[in-house]
């Protein structure tokens, strides 16, 4: 158990931020989207989809940033699919959330194939002439890369759009009570289709972090379920914006402890320390599951109904 | 402009139409992918959809393993079935058909060297048992903690692929295997392989059993109370609950029921056609299942062709990877495109698509709309 000691906390707590942002990217989507009163299972689905375009654009074009808005892009197009058939062909949600994933699964794969083996080119880091170089807090707070200081901000932003914005106040009208919402005038069909690809393009630039800074490289179903520990992240946050980057550097730390110890050579099994973020959010599910009266209160109303507009 | 109109019923006739529809989509959708990729459209469908079932010198091999692909997607859709009618939405099968596998499998090995008639026998229940032990975490979750069963079942079949990776390189490695992480192979055991019953049929046991079920499953639905309460359930989980169903056993046992069929047919699986456990016996069929499940219209006998259907594009898109080199996703895709129709679909179900004439008799358009149209 010595080895335990190489596990430096500086390295530690850094590399938690880098394992939570992917995580954090998606479920702030997904918040978005059912704070509009659309469940979207298939955030998995637009998760894989970002990674693989973002890498391919990355690699084609040599510039990550490319990659990036690829991502976002492939995301959003993605999701538009399952708005279109939710919100047009007022389609069962669940059962077209599960098609996105499946279908974004193959699509993925089929996409990749030419590029398993290839290395995309380095994201950049953050470089402050003093702030970089402090002995701790430099490379815990200030030499990450763009995109993660970006989710970080995104949370504020997307907190702020829900609170005071008069367009916060519509979407989450029209997803706590959507007659009502039509009744007054406002389109829910429009308001939840822009959630929806905003939601794709954050589940897609959080794939594409994946298959650009954290592991970097593309393979097979390499998301491996995280577009689902999002969506639970979601339900633990109690559909908050700020306590889900509390959430997300949560289950960052689980995943990186878990590598660490896999690392430091424990001695428990590598398959058993790897279930570690899976069971995690079974335990965290069924903690937030005991409070049921807040989590009643902050759920959207309309969360998962099709809306159809009867006169 | 079209226009949709709620149907005060149910259309029985699109019932069945819309997975139809659906696949006649899926086969033009199918040939575009085919031609983007490269290939002549009209010969990979062939390919795909006539080659497994016609061609005089692929159905020697293509017909049997038509039957033995179909029976775990159609054993775990049966399953899927009743939980999705009562509105419980289990898609962790591929985790409870796994663990099924793997249950059975230690079982087996357990007694290995020992040949006796009751091996199989006692492996399948070991791997029923399995499954419904695996499928009980998000039944009883659900019910005493109100847990989302969706992403709990989900999240155990992360679990179930690590555990078996855990145990083909750790207690269940075969011993004579050079060091790779697989079992034993059962196909060595006479009492632990899941033989053909005729030669060159590729019929095992688990096949005569999906095909039972089918007939069991549809009694059950339509005869049994137990179907009714399930369907009830679905309709209004209130009015369930004011009806005197006893809504926590029902979510139970339909969890249950989903896990003994996916365990059973993992153990059918790994005894039979896969032959040994190894980190690549799980291909999805939990998650295909899914497909299969809403294809056959959550009906056991909609269920068994849906089954056999996706069965032939598995097949098929082995053929296209093997003729014309596509690559093994597309047929990934295609799967994921044909759910994506069916839930497209399933619109005229319960909607009316009309066609709403600008002026017509019963929807006068605002003045100002016409006026704007002729001006310009």
């Amino acid at each position: 158990m010595n080895q335990l000691s190489a596990i430096s906390p500086e390295l530690l707590i850094a590399s938690v931020m880098v394992a939570s942002t992917p995580i954090l990217l998606a479920a702030l989507g997904e918040l978005v989207v059912e704070k509009a009163g659309v469940l979207n299972l298939g955030v998995e689905g637009l998760m894989i989809i970002g990674a693989v375009c973002g890498f391919a654009m990355a690699v084609i074009t040599g510039s990550v940033f490319v990659g990036a808005v690829a991502a976002m892009v492939g995301g959003a197009m993605l999701a538009l699919v399952f708005a279109f058939l939710t919100q047009y062909l007022l389609s069962n949600q669940v059962a077209t959330g599960l098609a996105t994933t499946l279908f974004g699964l193959g699509l993925a794969s089929l996409i990749g194939k030419p590029f398993i083996g290839e290395r995309p080119p380095p994201m950049p880091r953050l470089q402050v002439e003093f702030l970089s170089d402090l002995p701790f807090i430099g490379h815990v707070l200030f030499s990450h890369d763009p995109i993660l200081y970006l989710a970080l901000l995104l949370a504020f932003l997307v907190w702020y759009f829900l609170r005071y914005t008069k367009m916060g106040l519509v979407l989450r009208a029209v997803g706590e009570n959507h007659d009502a919402a039509h009744s007054i005038g406002y389109s829910v069909r429009l308001t939840r289709l822009a959630a929806i690809c905003f939601g794709g393009a954050l589940a897609g630039l959080g794939g594409c972090y994946l298959s650009l800074v954290r592991v970097p490289q593309w393979s097979e179903g390499m998301t491996a379920g995280a577009g689902w520990i999002a969506l639970a992240l979601v339900v633990f946050s109690s559909w908050r914006p700020l306590r889900l980057v509390l959430g997300a550097w949560l289950f960052g730390g689980v995943t990186v402890l878990q590598l660490n110890l896999q690392a430091a050579g424990v001695g428990i099994g590598v398959a058993y320390l790897s279930v570690a973020p899976y069971v995690v959010t079974i335990v965290v599910l069924v903690l937030i599951s005991l409070n049921r009266s807040q989590r009643l209160l902050n759920a959207p109303a309309c969360l998962g109904r099709s809306f159809f507009i009867t006169s | 402009m079209l226009r949709l109109e709620a149907r005060a019923q149910p259309s029985a006739l699109m019932q069945t139409a819309a997975p139809l529809l659906a696949l006649a989509a899926t086969v033009v959708g199918g040939g575009i992918l085919f031609l983007i990729l490269g290939k002549n459209p009209f010969v990979s469908i062939r390919i795909i959809f006539w080659d497994p079932l016609f061609d005089a010198s692929l159905v020697s091999y293509t017909r049997p393993q038509l039957l033995v692909k179909a029976a775990p997607l159609i054993m775990i859709a049966l399953g899927l079935s009743f939980g999705f009618r009562a509105g419980i939405w289990n898609i962790g099968a591929e985790g409870q058909f796994v663990m099924g596998a793997l249950a059975g499998s230690a079982v087996g090995l357990a007694l290995h060297p020992l040949e006796a008639f009751w091996i199989l026998p006692l492996m399948v229940l070991c791997g029923i048992a399995g499954g419904i032990a695996w499928a009980m975490i998000p039944a009883l979750l659900r019910v005493y903690f109100r847990t989302n069963e969706i992403l709990v079942s989900l999240m155990l079949v992360y679990v179930s692929y690590r555990i078996l990776t855990a145990l083909v390189t750790g207690p269940l490695r075969s011993p004579i295997g050079y060091n790779f992480p697989e079992s034993r192979s059962f196909h060595d055991n006479p009492s632990m392989h899941n033989a053909e019953l005729w030669s060159g049929t590729g019929i095992h046991i688990g096949i005569l059993v999906a095909g039972i079920l089918v007939v069991v499953c549809w009694y059950v639905m339509r005869r049994h109370l137990f179907g009714y309460h399930v369907n009830l359930m679905g309709q209004s989980n209130k009015v369930a609950g004011f009806a005197g169903v006893r809504i926590n056993l029902v979510i139970i046992c339909c969890l249950g029921i989903t896990g003994a069929l996916a365990g059973a047919a993992g153990v059918f699986e790994v005894t039979g056609p896969a032959g040994k456990l190894s980190p690549h016996f799980p291909v999805g069929y939990g998650f295909t299942a899914i497909i299969v499940a809403f294809l056959g219209r959550l009906n056991p006998i909609g269920i068994l062709f849906a089954g056999l259907l996706m069965a032939l594009t598995y097949i098929g898109g082995e053929l296209a990877q093997f003729i014309l080199d596509a690559p093994a996703a597309a047929i990934q895709v295609f799967q994921g495109m044909l759910l994506f129709f069916l839930v497209a679909a399933d619109l005229l179900v319960n909607y009316r698509v009309k066609l709403a004439v600008p002026g017509g008799l019963f929807k006068p358009r605002p003045a100002e709309s016409d006026a704007g149209g002729k001006s310009t």
